[in-house]
Order: structure tokens, then C-alpha cells, then sequence
């Protein structure tokens, strides 16, 4: 009856409803869309992105708009100008990381830029960096389910073509598929996921839950369907795991995210050592 | 031994596939005058041939001389610059075209099961989920999973069908591959460099198992090769690139001192070691056999 108890309580309050809410919507999204950053070697493009959430989030609190759409809408800009710059697209692996590079260092300046001109924000801007439990409303929480839904109904429709293009671009051109198209269709829905999992984690922690649960998963298993599920209750159960610690402890989220991913990522390793061995 | 030389001189080139096993028919591809130009920089030009249906037919070149163009230019990967591309008869679509490109061997951290990776080849360019559990009801389905299990089986990956891709040799990558290229029965089968960064028994392996392809299986085989001697006992003929043209036919015609030293426009001698391998010396980009790296 501990676990009845504890849920009760964890529940009692709304804004932990909402929490949990928001972030199992969140949980969901970035499992499906870290399997394959992961899979396409674009963490470094999903970090970039989550730096973005910085000024996204910074500047939509300075100009009072909703902190979601203004994440949002900055960072598929940017996934955008990562397509453009990086040529992501045509599969640069040299030039690319420096123009990634380039854009999240100005992310990042333009973050302290907004919040240095939004005096009253101290506290805000930690919540921004590292997350934060509070705050999210039953709108919030709307909008995070609906963008979860749709953007894994887009994944649903683009999945195969862009495993195919993933792993091996020339043959999936050759078959027929919009290898340049998909590629940054892609880097849209993980700009959108990447706002979506700012809200909770925080801009600076958005990698612990976009990409961990998913390399863990990469570790375990090699089916590509079983591997995305997998990497979605990796992602779900590392949330609800670190909503109830933060809640109990009173200690930032982002933290216990981070640090249950790389328990579980470092587990993941190590069963894989153990099942060679 | 009428070797037929095309160049992009006055009056255009010859049609380098009149002389050919097969004869009549329509052909797997028919170049005419084509020309391909990629950054500003002409590849190749005025190149006319014609591989016939149920050929084995090796491209030849030194690096950097268009053969992977070739190829891409038969998919329709590049355009031309001028001239024309037939894939039986007509414009490509639809024509079952397997396609093997050129690469580097997978990483090992890629880890997905080698049977997911072949599969992509019948399925992977269709949009939406796979229904889990489709086998039950659909037909389709059971049929292109009795078709993963054939092609590997053909190549002889079964045995490590399940194995993450990451984690097998080149040689077997490269069949898994084959067998991806293989999944949606082409008519056409394009390899390029198969045998690349293979040891001498992958090599003799693969292309066995190319020529088995074709022999059995009916499928026109193109195969880019760097070295033509793995593959010399199972070809009907060679398209030689160089000089910005291509010469076509049997490797015993193509493959001559006289042929090769006009393609080069420069002294070209071909020997024949005592176990029959051709070995291409006198030109610094000649690479018709390689030696050991």
C-alpha cells in the first residue's frame, strides 16, 4: 500500500498533476525522436537545438509570450538554419559540427542578451536552464499532449523511408525517397521536441532525456520497433522517477533526469558488456 | 577484334554495343551521346553504349573517372548534360532497379539487426508503420517475408541474419547489402565496388555470387570494379572508362595494349601474368590490377 500512498501523494496537488502530465507527453516524444538522433549521429545538432531553448524561452518571457511558443518557434528556426548552414542534409560530417557550432554559441548569447534585459528574472532564468517542476499549467499541458501526438503521428508516416535514408542515403535516393526533404523534416520534428522537452528539463538538461534513454535502448536491443519502445519507457520511467524524487527531496529535476539517464544509460552498457562476455 | 572507340570527337560516338552475345532485343540500358558535367566539371562525354538484358558487365577505370556517375546517371541520380538514358526501352520509372552504392563499411555502433537492414530493400520506401503482427492478414506481407528470407538465403546471410550490421565483416556486410539491392527482384542490378576493401576469398565470393545473379536469377548485372581480375572469368564484357570517353566490349578486346594506349592517349601496355591475370602498366591512374595494399 506504499506505492498507493506515495501516489496519492505525489498527485494531491495539481501542479504535480500537471507535471506528470506533461511530462510523460514529453517522455513519449523524445524517446521516438532521440532513437533515431541517435541512429543519424545528430546528438551534437539535438544539443544545439536545446541551446537554442535558452534565448527561445528567455526572450518569449522579456516580449510576454507564451514560453512554449516561443520556443518553439526559435528553435525550428534554428533547425532550419542548421539544415541550411550545416548541410545537414547532404550529410557533411566535417562542416557541419562547426556551423552547428556557431549557431549555439550565439543561442546561448542571445539567452544572457534576453535575460540580462529582463532584470526581474533571476529566478526564471535558473528554471529556464535547469527546469523546473512549477509553472506548468493545465494549457501547458494541452499543448504538450497535442504536439507529442501529432509530431509521433508525422514520425509513424516518415518512419521507415527515413530509416532507409538514415542508414544508407544513396540506396534510399535510388528507391525513390526525398532523401534532402526527409532529412529536414526531421530536424523540424526534433526542433519541436526539443521545445516541447525544454519546458520540463530545462535548456541546458533537454539531452539527458532526448538522447539517453535512446542510446541506453541502442544498447539493449537491435529491432528498430522494439528499440524505440524501449527507448520511450526508458524515457517515461526516468521522469516519473526523477517528478517523485524532486518532489520529495525538493532538490531542481533537471538534476535527477540527468542523473537517472546516466545510471541507466551506464547500466545499459554494462548488460551489453556481460551478454558478450 | 573490332573495337569500337567513343570519344566525343566531330562526328560523334559509335554505337559501342552492336557486337553483342545477346544480339537482338531491347537492351537493360542504351547510353546515346550522353555527357555528364558535375560542378562545372565534364565528367565524361559523347559516351553511346548498350548493356543487353542478362549481361555481366564490369566497369573499369582509374579513380575520379565517372564510374559511380555511371551508374547514378542509369538510376537517374544525376542528369545528363546532353545525350539520352534508356533503362529497357524507356524512361526509368518503373523498372526494379537494385541499387548497391559505393561506402565505407557500416560503423560498429550501427546497431540494427542485418535481417532490418536487408528488409529496407522491399519495404523501406514505404511510408507509415509496419503493422505489427501484419503476417496474420496480409498477404503481402507474408510474401515479402518469405522474400527476405530467399534473397538471404541467396547470398548466404541467413546464418547471420540476426546479428547487428555494425558487428559483421565487410564480406558479410556486403552480402546483406546484395541482398537488400535483391529484396524488390530487379531486373537491373547495379554494384559499385563490391570487392572494395575485401580479402582475396570475399572477392572471388561476391563476385560468384554477382555472376550466380545473373546467371541464374536472370538479372543484368553492372559491377564498378577498381581491379578487373576477381571478376574476369565471369564477364561478358567491360565498359572502360578514361579520357573522358569509355570504350566497350570483351575483356579481351578492351583490355589491350592498342585499346587501352588510344582511350589514355598515352602508352599503355597490358600483360598477361601465367595465371591469366591482366595486369595494365604505363599509366600512372591505369588500375586494372591492383596489386596488394
Amino acid at each position: 500500500m506504499a506505492i498507493a500512498d506515495l501516489a496519492e501523494q505525489l498527485l494531491r496537488y495539481a501542479f504535480m498533476r500537471n507535471a506528470f502530465a506533461a511530462g510523460t507527453a514529453v517522455a513519449v516524444l523524445a524517446g521516438v525522436i532521440g532513437w533515431f538522433v541517435v541512429l543519424r549521429g545528430e546528438t551534437f545538432a539535438g544539443h544545439t537545438l536545446s541551446s537554442v531553448g535558452f534565448p527561445g524561452a528567455a526572450g518569449a518571457v522579456l516580449f510576454g509570450l507564451p514560453q512554449l511558443l516561443g520556443l518553439a518557434v526559435l528553435c525550428t528556426a534554428s533547425a532550419l538554419g542548421i539544415a541550411s548552414l550545416g548541410r545537414v542534409a547532404e550529410g557533411d560530417r566535417y562542416g557541419a559540427p562547426a556551423a552547428i557550432g556557431t549557431i549555439q554559441a550565439f543561442a546561448l548569447a542571445l539567452g544572457f542578451l534576453f535575460a540580462s534585459l529582463y532584470r526581474g528574472l533571476l529566478n526564471g532564468v535558473n528554471g529556464i536552464l535547469f527546469g523546473t517542476l512549477l509553472g506548468i499549467t493545465q494549457a501547458q499541458v494541452v499543448l504538450l499532449a497535442a504536439l507529442a501526438v501529432l509530431s509521433i503521428c508525422a514520425m509513424a508516416v516518415i518512419s521507415r523511408p527515413l530509416l532507409y535514408v538514415s542508414i544508407d542515403p544513396d540506396a534510399a535516393a535510388s528507391a525513390g525517397i526525398p532523401v534532402k526533404a526527409l532529412s529536414v523534416a526531421f530536424l523540424v520534428l526534433l526542433a519541436l521536441s526539443v521545445a516541447a522537452t525544454t519546458l520540463i528539463t530545462g535548456a541546458l538538461l533537454t539531452f539527458a532525456l532526448l538522447v539517453m534513454p535512446a542510446a541506453a535502448a541502442q544498447q539493449l536491443v537491435t529491432r528498430p520497433p522494439v528499440a524505440v519502445l524501449l527507448s520511450v519507457a526508458l524515457g517515461v520511467a526516468i521522469v516519473w522517477l526523477s517528478l517523485a524524487t524532486a518532489y520529495l527531496t525538493d532538490y531542481p529535476i533537471g538534476f535527477f533526469v540527468t542523473s537517472f539517464g546516466f545510471v541507466v544509460y551506464l547500466l545499459s552498457r554494462g548488460v551489453r558488456r556481460l551478454s558478450l562476455a | 577484334m573490332a573495337v569500337l572507340r567513343i570519344r566525343d570527337a566531330p562526328g560523334g560516338g559509335l554505337d559501342a554495343g552492336t557486337r553483342t552475345p545477346a544480339g537482338a532485343g531491347v537492351p537493360a540500358v542504351a547510353l546515346i551521346r550522353a555527357s555528364v558535367t558535375l560542378g562545372g566539371r565534364r565528367v565524361w562525354g559523347g559516351v553511346s553504349l548498350r548493356i543487353e538484358a542478362g549481361e555481366f558487365v564490369a566497369v573499369l577505370g582509374p579513380n575520379g573517372v565517372g564510374k559511380s556517375t555511371l551508374l547514378k546517371v542509369i538510376l537517374g541520380l544525376v542528369p545528363l548534360a546532353a545525350g539520352s538514358v534508356e533503362v529497357f526501352g524507356g524512361p526509368r520509372d518503373g523498372v526494379r532497379t537494385g541499387y548497391l552504392p559505393q561506402r565505407r563499411s557500416f560503423d560498429s555502433s550501427l546497431r540494427i539487426r542485418a535481417r532490418d537492414v536487408a528488409r529496407l530493400g522491399l519495404d523501406g520506401a514505404r511510408w507509415g508503420i509496419r503493422v505489427p503482427f501484419a503476417r496474420r492478414f496480409s498477404a503481402r506481407s507474408r510474401a515479402e517475408d518469405r522474400r527476405l528470407e530467399e534473397v538471404l538465403d541467396l547470398v548466404g546471410a541467413s546464418a547471420y541474419a540476426d546479428r547487428p550490421v555494425g558487428e559483421l565483416s565487410g564480406g558479410e556486410q556486403q552480402r546483406v547489402l546484395i541482398a537488400r539491392a535483391l529484396g524488390r527482384r530487379p531486373t537491373l542490378l547495379l554494384l559499385d565496388e563490391p570487392l572494395e576493401g575485401l580479402d582475396l576469398g570475399n572477392q572471388q565470393a561476391i563476385s560468384g555470387l554477382g555472376s550466380r545473379i545473373c546467371r541464374e536469377e536472370g538479372v543484368t548485372v553492372v559491377m564498378v570494379a577498381h581491379d578487373v581480375n576477381p571478376i574476369l572469368g565471369h564477364l561478358d564484357r567491360v565498359i572502360y572508362l578514361a579520357g573522358g570517353g569509355a570504350v566497350m566490349g570483351r575483356p579481351e578486346e578492351v583490355i589491350t595494349t592498342e585499346t587501352l594506349s588510344a582511350l589514355y592517349s598515352a602508352p599503355i601496355e597490358v600483360l598477361r601474368a601465367s595465371d591469366g591475370r591482366l595486369v595494365v602498366v604505363g599509366h600512372p591512374d591505369a588500375v586494372s590490377f591492383h596489386g596488394h595494399r
